[in-house]
């Protein structure tokens, strides 16, 4: 075979695999809206679900999802944060710094049901904190900082020395330097890690099961006092979300209209988790445009 | 002393906030390092007694073909923990995933790098980010009543298996190993690719021989980190796998993965118990194999190095 | 600098406003509903009737909340045990399970299960002896050609390990005999299912999956119905249990009763596929033995 056909054949294989990962993807995503779009309704999003009888909805486990994800965000959001900042602008190159460095490592390719599982141990056995959003806030904090530390280290290494040095030259300490200079130029970026990474942390479910729980007390929506116990904020009752709802009912659901509520607790899933994607880019780009033009 | 020396000898207000901000900082990394350590510590720790506190030989946990650790064997009074079987099932769908998921990775990133750079930022690169967006519980959705189906109607059987498990990780793991086979390719020096032009080679000469060889160990630390999420995935692959604590004998039938025995099992044991405890053994084992998985990156990326 | 004294500002105020509501929030908390909160941890296949009964009662009885959580029979009855919960949820005696301190709980049956064998319908069986079973489930057969039908390799689906029905199962249905290792599902919606659709399965489930894709086999010529359950003649049943650490406390001793109620019994339990408590004539103790009422 001389050079030529080779080159053909290869240039015509790899046209059909990536023809082939694109198909998967569309197909995937068509086969899970087709079923579960015409599932969708009012009712559905915003009632309690039945365990055993038809016509329940995934309101609570919703909001559980959205929750679960604002404290998990609060949470872990300023810790990468410092982190980052530590590793970027303070850190020199020596043994702690590597050693830091391999445990972020580690901690980002720990299976999430690890996580879930020392989540379980410490916060719902040890602690008695229960199966409660506390603990699975907790949880999935752990599961999220190696990423986002690193996304947002990423952010801060590429604002470039330059600006750095015009800080030192104004007469600024590091940390004035960081937080006026650095920190502002790195937002847009920041951003739009921080909100794929909601993205992720909306469709874990792993890390959920054995700390927020599996089960979706009914909610009092009237009543916003986080401490009382029907109350929607409350930080210590169960929390379902709607990761956990769809593995718990294709695993073990009774109800009648199973079929149904999985095809449309799995498309609202991949709406969600594609607005955070389209909007993150959307956002940052956003953000860009007006920091720089300003 | 007068003022304006004792004002010069104090640190300035600046240089307090330095260090308080560089104490805050260096206290939220700190905070992640211990939270490493103590997975670490508590994992282990409890994986561990069921070697010092039960009294199960490694060997046999390690390579003993029977699951069954409610039910005492009578001849050697030791419950069946032979972990075999789900070591097995995990290392097999792991590999099998990565096996076919490389070609289409590969193939995949050359198309977006070095045949159609247009239409690969514009079409192939927010596919591949998408396929990593998607949750785990969809992909299992997905496998349940799809690829869990279509297997029964052509191999027969129930349709759960190393089969549907690896199919469903092939999607999953292809975006990581893609999107990290991009980049390696990108980072290959532009000249590389326009010298082997000069010397007369055709594109895929010039991809197979230069781009591709320059690129092996970056290639080879993407299929890892793909290996590690495979062999880390819990929900996608405990939905269609069957849960069978069985000796893999054939990809069709019921097999299970030290993830899917963890989940099913954990909420079923009572905590300190044997059962329970050989539960956070296979737990220990993914601690560790995440561990290994990360100083395989290491090695490859130090020889990379050298070259 | 007035920038940097103006953040300081902000911060301060934005702190001292969430203190405030949170403290607000705290002296306005009904004490009421705080002081009379149930939990109840364990079994997830009584969590959807304990939760149901639980909003029954806090609806008759404002201020009370019923907390139901899953996480398995033995979350359950450790955290019971433990006195972290005040109801312990368990598909099994808590002395069947290891490493529970029996003694300390107090049983409180609540429901009736029964268990049938599942077949295939294509198998031509619709009845099977204890030893037939003990032989399908243990391997000694391997097609069902041997035990009276078609020719057709066996296919065996069985429960989560650990889980209430397959203990039951084993205990009743195999007489103690452990079933071989085979492919384990939790779904009793997906065991109903991959028994229709595959050739020569076999499984077992409550009763309230039975339907007509099926074919729930008798046991010694006795069908898998409520009736027989009831009258002691079927023998592959258990209790649903809920366990307190020690006497319960007047709250939970008042939802615990409610759920025994006749109200309870005879419309929760049935729609659930459980049978009612009031119904069973014959009383079974943890070592299986048998007496009329």
């Amino acid at each position: 075979m001389n050079a030529k056909t080779a080159d053909k054949i290869a240039t015509g294989v790899i046209y059909a695999i990536s023809g082939i990962v694109a198909l998967i993807l569309i197909s995937m995503l068509a086969f899970i809206l087709i079923r579960g779009v015409p599932h969708l309704s009012w009712h559905f999003l915003t009632s309690p679900a039945r365990a055993f009888e038809a016509g329940g909805g995934i309101g609570i486990q919703l909001f559980n999802s959205f929750y679960l994800l604002i404290l998990a965000m609060l949470i872990s959001f300023p810790i990468a944060l410092g982190a980052a900042i530590y590793l970027n602008e303070y850190a020199k190159k020596g043994r702690f710094t590597s050693i830091v460095r391999t445990a972020i490592e580690i901690l980002s390719s720990l299976p999430s049901v690890v996580v879930g599982l020392f989540g379980f141990l410490i916060f719902v056995v040890q602690f008695g904190f229960g199966f409660s959003i506390l603990s699975g806030a907790i949880a999935l904090t752990i599961f999220n900082l190696p990423l986002l530390t690193r996304s947002i280290e990423t952010s801060l290494a590429q604002i470039p020395n330059l600006q750095r040095e015009a800080g030192s030259a104004l007469g600024l300490s590091r940390w004035e330097t960081v937080i006026h200079v650095i920190l502002p130029a790195a937002v847009p970026s920041i951003v739009t890690g921080v909100v794929l990474s909601a993205g992720r942390v909306f469709g874990e479910a792993a890390a959920l099961i054995y700390t927020a729980g599996q089960s979706a007390p009914a909610l009092n929506f009237a009543d916003w006092n986080p401490f009382n116990i029907s109350s929607p904020l409350n930080p210590m009752r169960p929390a379902e979300t709607l990761a956990v709802h769809i593995w718990k009912i294709n695993s073990e659901g009774i109800m009648p209209d199973l079929n149904a509520v999985s095809a449309g607790a799995s498309a609202v899933l991949i709406i969600v988790v594609l607005l955070f994607n389209f909007s993150a880019r959307k956002i940052g780009a956003k953000l860009y445009k007006k920091l720089t033009s300003a | 002393m007068d003022k304006i020396t004792q004002k010069l000898m104090q640190k300035s207000e600046s240089t307090k906030k330095d260090s308080l901000g560089r104490a805050i900082s260096l206290a939220a990394l700190s905070l992640i390092v211990i939270v490493v350590i103590s997975i670490f510590t508590f994992v282990m720790s409890r994986g561990l007694s069921t070697f010092f506190h039960d009294g199960v030989h490694v060997k046999d946990f390690l390579l003993g073909s029977t699951w069954n650790p409610s039910v005492i064997n009578p001849q050697t009074k030791q419950p069946y923990i032979g972990a075999l079987p789900m070591i097995l099932g995990s290392f097999i769908v792991t590999f099998l995933a990565a096996i076919v998921a490389t070609p289409f990775a590969i193939g995949t990133s050359l198309f977006m790098t070095e045949i159609a750079q247009k239409r690969g930022a514009k079409i192939m690169q927010p596919i591949i980010e998408l396929l990593v967006g998607i949750p785990s519980v969809v992909y299992g959705v997905i496998g349940l009543t799809v690829i869990v189906p279509f297997i029964r109607q052509i191999f027969g059987g129930s349709g759960f298996g190393i089969l549907s498990g690896t199919i469903v990780l092939f999607v999953m793991i292809l975006p990581t190993i893609t999107s990290m086979t991009v980049d390696t390719l990108k980072s290959v020096p532009r000249h590389y690719r326009e010298s082997a032009l000069a010397i007369g080679a055709t594109r895929w000469q010039m991809i197979y021989k230069v781009v591709l060889r320059a690129a092996t160990p970056g290639i080879l630390t993407a299929i890892v980190f793909g290996m590690a999420r495979a062999f880390g995935e819990a929900l996608a692959v405990q939905m269609v796998i069957g849960n069978a604590a069985l000796m893999p004998h054939d990809l069709t039938s019921p097999a299970s993965t030290l993830t899917s025995v963890l989940t099913m099992g954990i909420g079923n044991t009572v905590m300190g118990s044997l059962q329970n405890d050989v539960l956070w053994t296979l737990a220990m084992i993914l601690l560790l194999m995440s561990l290994v998985f990360n100083l395989v990156v290491r090695a490859i990326g130090r020889k990379g190095e050298l070259k | 600098m007035s920038k940097s004294h103006r953040g300081t500002i902000v911060t301060t105020v934005v702190a001292v406003a969430v203190v405030a509501a949170l403290g607000t929030a705290y002296a306005t908390r009904e004490k009421g509903s705080s002081g009379t909160s149930i939990t109840a941890v364990g079994s997830t296949a009584l969590q959807p009737f304990v939760e149901a009964a639980g909003e029954e009662y806090a609806k008759t009885n404002l201020g009370t909340f019923i907390n139901v959580q899953g996480g398995g029979t033995g979350t359950g009855l450790s955290q019971v045990s433990q006195g972290a919960v005040d109801l312990g949820n368990s598909d099994v005696f808590a002395e069947e399970k290891d490493g529970i301190d029996a003694k300390k709980l107090v049983d409180h049956q609540v429901a009736v299960v029964g268990i049938a064998p599942l077949l295939n319908k294509n198998i031509g069986i619709t009845d099977l002896s204890i030893k037939q079973l003990q032989a399908v489930f243990t391997g000694k057969v391997t097609n069902w050609n041997q035990v009276g039908g078609k020719n057709q390799k066996i296919v065996i689906i069985n429960r989560a390990a650990g889980s209430g029905t397959r203990a039951t199962f084993e205990k009743f249905g195999l007489k103690g005999a452990q079933s071989i290792e085979a492919q384990e599902q939790d779904s009793s919606g997906m065991v109903r299912s991959i028994v229709a659709t595959t050739p020569g399965a076999i499984s077992y489930t409550a009763f309230g999956y039975i339907d007509k894709t099926v074919v729930a086999a008798s046991v010694d010529h006795i069908a898998p119905t409520n009736k027989n359950v009831a009258a002691g003649k079927y023998p592959i049943w258990s209790y649903e249990h809920i366990y307190t650490n020690g006497k319960p406390k007047p709250a939970v001793a008042k939802f615990l009763k409610y759920l025994t109620s006749e109200e309870i019994q005879s419309t929760l339990v049935p729609k659930l596929g459980y049978i009612s408590i009031h119904d069973m004539r014959v009383i079974r103790q943890v070592d299986g033995e048998i007496t009329v009422k």
